[in-house]
């Protein structure tokens, strides 16, 4: 994106661009949260430190936790296992507050690649991942996702020979899935740390593959 | 509002679609106080992850393609609390109106000591 002025002028120091909806005319909906933020706290229901943890905790989730679930997975069988057979647990196992979520991890195999949509809504694994890109809640994808996966695949460049199943998971308010993707092959003596910046936020929904080293 | 074979509008998995539009985008900090706000009326027993989502759905199909992701979630909070009781439509309706007086953004428009 051109900039007439200086440097990293309009980014946030995370380098992404600000947004420009605190500037625009406050609309009805922003005055409903602000009056609802406000007679919450005022009425004893919430105090406003509990709001600003809130976002603190929510902006910490990002996919580098699910990556580094993924690279553990990739390395130590045992806590794969653990994994598969129950997610919630083997991640909080590893320190991470995936709250009262039932976490599903599906596995890619040679023969199989798996995705993850919510149709009915815009349920995601989010108390790992953080919260989920805007295309993810699109009637787009949630209505195309379970019909033709392929298309949609082709769509984030990822195509699979016809000969791959592909298993489209639908998540619930209850019920959230992760992808385990296969590990790269030549990644053979790569640290945990160096397997986890290979693993995409969209290897963990399924609608892309991870990095190649 | 009913599709032919008994659906409702949300339930919308294999209907036919346009290309996904991978575009992606930061939060507003409007936008992560209504998903903070949600998570904290959950844990506080005001209503629950379901509450919210009847209320999305009965809003109906116009609301989503006409309000943002996040404007519809404030619209189910603000019901589910109302019916909860955790304060009256005339109390939220004058503090609404307050708000609008105090300036033109969204900045502007906070109380003093949150802005």
């Amino acid at each position: 994106m051109p900039h007439d002025h200086h440097d990293h002028s309009g980014l946030s120091p995370s380098g992404h661009p600000y947004r420009a909806d605190n500037d625009t005319p406050l609309s009805y909906w922003q005055r409903m949260e602000i009056a609802v933020r406000e007679l919450l706290i005022e009425k004893g229901h919430l105090d406003a430190a509990a709001v600003a943890a809130q976002i603190d905790a929510m902006d910490a989730r990002s996919p580098a936790n699910g990556a580094a679930v993924v690279a553990r997975a990739w390395t130590d069988p045992a806590f794969k296992a653990r994994l598969l057979d129950n997610a919630s647990q083997a991640c909080r196992d590893m320190g991470f507050d995936i709250g009262p979520l039932h976490l599903i991890a599906v596995e890619n195999t040679p023969d199989t690649h798996n995705m993850i949509v919510c149709t009915l809504c815009s349920c995601y694994p989010r108390n790992l991942l953080g919260l989920p890109p805007d295309w993810y809640k699109t009637r787009e994808y949630r209505a195309r996702a379970v019909r033709e996966p392929r298309a949609v695949l082709r769509e984030f460049g990822v195509d699979l020979p016809d000969s791959t199943t592909i298993r489209v998971h639908d998540s619930t308010a209850d019920m959230r899935y992760i992808v385990l993707s296969a590990r790269p092959a030549g990644t053979d003596g790569m640290t945990q740390d160096q397997l986890a910046a290979l693993v995409t936020r969209d290897s963990m929904i399924g609608t892309g593959l991870p990095r190649t080293p | 509002m009913m599709d032919t074979d008994g659906r409702r509008w949300h339930d919308m998995g294999g209907q036919d679609a346009g290309p996904v539009c991978a575009d992606d985008h930061d939060f507003a900090l409007w936008e992560k106080r209504v998903d903070a706000l949600m998570v904290l009326c959950g844990a506080k027993g005001f209503f629950t992850v379901d509450g919210l989502r009847r209320a999305l759905e009965d809003m109906g199909e116009d609301a989503f393609e006409t309000m943002s992701y996040y404007e519809r979630w404030i619209a189910a909070i603000n019901q589910n609390l109302l019916e909860y009781g955790a304060y009256t439509p005339s109390e939220l309706g004058e503090r609404m109106e307050q708000i609008a007086e105090r300036g033109p953004t969204y900045a502007a428009a906070q109380k003093a000591h949150d802005a």
